[in-house]
């Protein structure tokens, strides 16, 4: 297995600079709706006309997944669930399923978990219990049931997966790179595991975030950030708590928009080519 | 006392939740997590409630994962599931179904197994969401030889009834029909084969203590993060 970098942080100007920097066909891990994805990244990946990305969501997926995938920049989809919550059923995503246009390999919230932990720790594989029984174990070459070694019990173990690039937004970037996100800590999870992470953030804060006791247990240390970027209202129309709230109406909106390629393609030209955020 | 259905069912889950130690609540499942909750404001203490989207002051500070190591560890009592299918052997498929895909899986193949029991929870009573086999096994109902598992189901509750769970059996059984419905109706609209009384209950009503709890506390709780859901049942 190979290494992965120990970063010293760059600062790129904004969020199109970051969508510059993941390459098309890269594996990227993305967090669900309430764990503060880079919206304003995926905006400036659909401008710069990404394609062949596969997206890991972890656990799940929601706005950010159905703009990339019904922008035509998505080969592949691994998730646990892709869906916009109260506001329904993702229907970008639903439709390239239905079609065959996106490869999906379906997971369950605890093997993704797993799968990062195992790369996390820098080891080949990580067990989980349940699982077996269900359907999914048969579309999955990387999960294989084992016997416990221990007893006599049988348990699936994820292979590690290592993505390419893992994108979120953060509250606050330090001057020595390191992020604040609070207690979504399945962020530090894809910021571990990944071989380039990319970060973009609210505010800049110059004091050394490692240094303050009450900041600290928020903090992803620079060590894992490839680079960072401002963006203010960065996740708009998802929310970073105590900052601003998603954006129920929007989200409501896009979900009605997007029932149709021409709804959305309306939406894309009004909130994504031609705009850069509310 | 005029009530609305969302009120009837999360009443049902009231009762079943009631005395758990830890409720957890997953993605989407508003009715769900007023039941808890109302539970909780009965009993004054009990169940914890872990709302797992709750968007401000949520229950759990290592991230999504928590959720899941609480479970796998034994420290849940009662999960919800749902299903774009369940069929008369327990099982749930949230991938697809008649050429239709659908969300996913979420944490169904691991919470099933882990969680002390879990009740399955889908509104839609037809014979198209109640099958006599899924489609796609997202996790399976009954256990399998050396496949250690914690729980499994203990209802399905819908828009029209209750089912328990027999787990020897491995069938489910009528135990109640809710107000306005039939047995003969529930038998018609459920496409598996299931046990039955020969004279099937009434689901309780909603008594006044718990509308005034629901329309109070647990629907302000209920609103911060499922404002939609909030606005169309209790305006």
């Amino acid at each position: 297995m190979l290494g992965l970098p120990a970063n010293e942080t760059r600062f790129l100007a904004d969020a199109e600079q970051i969508a510059a920097a993941i390459p098309d066909g890269a594996l990227v891990a993305l967090p669900p709706d309430y764990s503060m994805p880079a919206m304003a990244v995926v905006r400036a990946l659909i401008r710069r006309r990404a394609r062949g990305l596969r997206l890991l969501g972890v656990p799940v997926l929601g706005l950010c997944a159905d703009l990339l995938i019904g922008a035509g920049c998505v080969a592949e989809v691994e998730s646990s669930a892709v869906s916009l919550g109260e506001a329904g059923p993702a229907p970008r995503f639903t439709e390239a399923a239905e079609k065959g246009l996106v490869r999906v390999r379906d997971s369950t919230c605890p093997m993704v978990h797993s799968a990062l932990q195992a790369a996390e720790k820098g080891v080949p594989f990580m067990p989980l219990s349940g699982v077996i029984g269900s359907d999914l174990l048969a579309r999955r070459a990387d999960w294989k049931v084992i016997e416990d070694p221990f007893g006599a019990d049988r348990l699936v173990v994820a292979r590690a997966i290592t993505p390419e690039v893992a994108l979120f937004h953060a509250r606050w970037a330090d001057a020595a790179g390191n992020v604040w996100v609070g207690r979504r800590r399945e962020l530090a999870t894809i910021a571990h595991a990944s071989r380039a992470c990319y970060v973009t953030f609210e505010e800049r804060r110059e004091r050394d975030m490692l240094e303050d006791e009450l900041l600290a247990p928020g903090v992803i240390s620079s060590v894992y950030v490839t680079a960072a970027a401002p963006a203010p209202r960065g996740a708009w129309p998802l929310g970073v708590p105590d900052c601003y709230a998603m954006d129920d109406a929007h989200l409501a909106r896009y979900a009605q928009a997007a029932r149709t390629q021409e709804g959305f393609r309306r939406y894309l030209d009004e909130f994504v080519l031609n705009a850069v955020a509310a | 006392m005029s009530y609305a259905p969302e009120e009837l069912l999360a009443c049902a889950i009231a009762r079943m939740v009631e005395g758990a130690a830890h409720a957890a609540v997953g993605a989407a499942s508003p009715i769900p997590a007023a039941g808890c909750l109302l539970a909780r404001a009965r009993d004054g203490a009990r169940p914890r409630v872990s709302l797992l989207h709750r968007r401000r002051g949520n229950p759990f500070s290592e991230g999504s994962r928590e959720l899941f190591d609480l479970a796998g560890q034994g420290r849940i009592d009662v999960f919800f599931l749902g299903g774009a299918q369940i069929d008369g052997e327990a099982n749930i498929n949230l991938v697809e179904a008649g050429g239709r895909r659908f969300p996913g899986s979420f944490g169904s193949a691991f919470m099933y197994f882990a969680a002390k029991r879990t009740i399955l929870f889908r509104e839609e009573h037809t014979r198209r969401v109640l099958v006599p086999r899924v489609e796609f096994v997202s996790a399976p109902g009954c256990p399998a030889p050396q496949v250690p598992r914690r729980g499994g189901p203990q209802a399905l509750l819908t828009g029209r009834a209750l089912f328990a769970w027999d787990a020897d059996r491995r069938r489910f059984r009528l135990q109640s029909v809710h107000p306005g419905h039939s047995a003969e109706e529930v038998r018609e609209h459920t496409g598996f084969d299931y046990d039955a009384p020969a004279a099937v209950p009434v689901t309780p009503e909603p008594s006044a203590e718990e509308l005034a709890l629901l329309r109070g506390p647990v629907a302000a709780l209920v609103a911060e993060n499922y404002p939609g859901f909030a606005r169309r049942v209790w305006g």
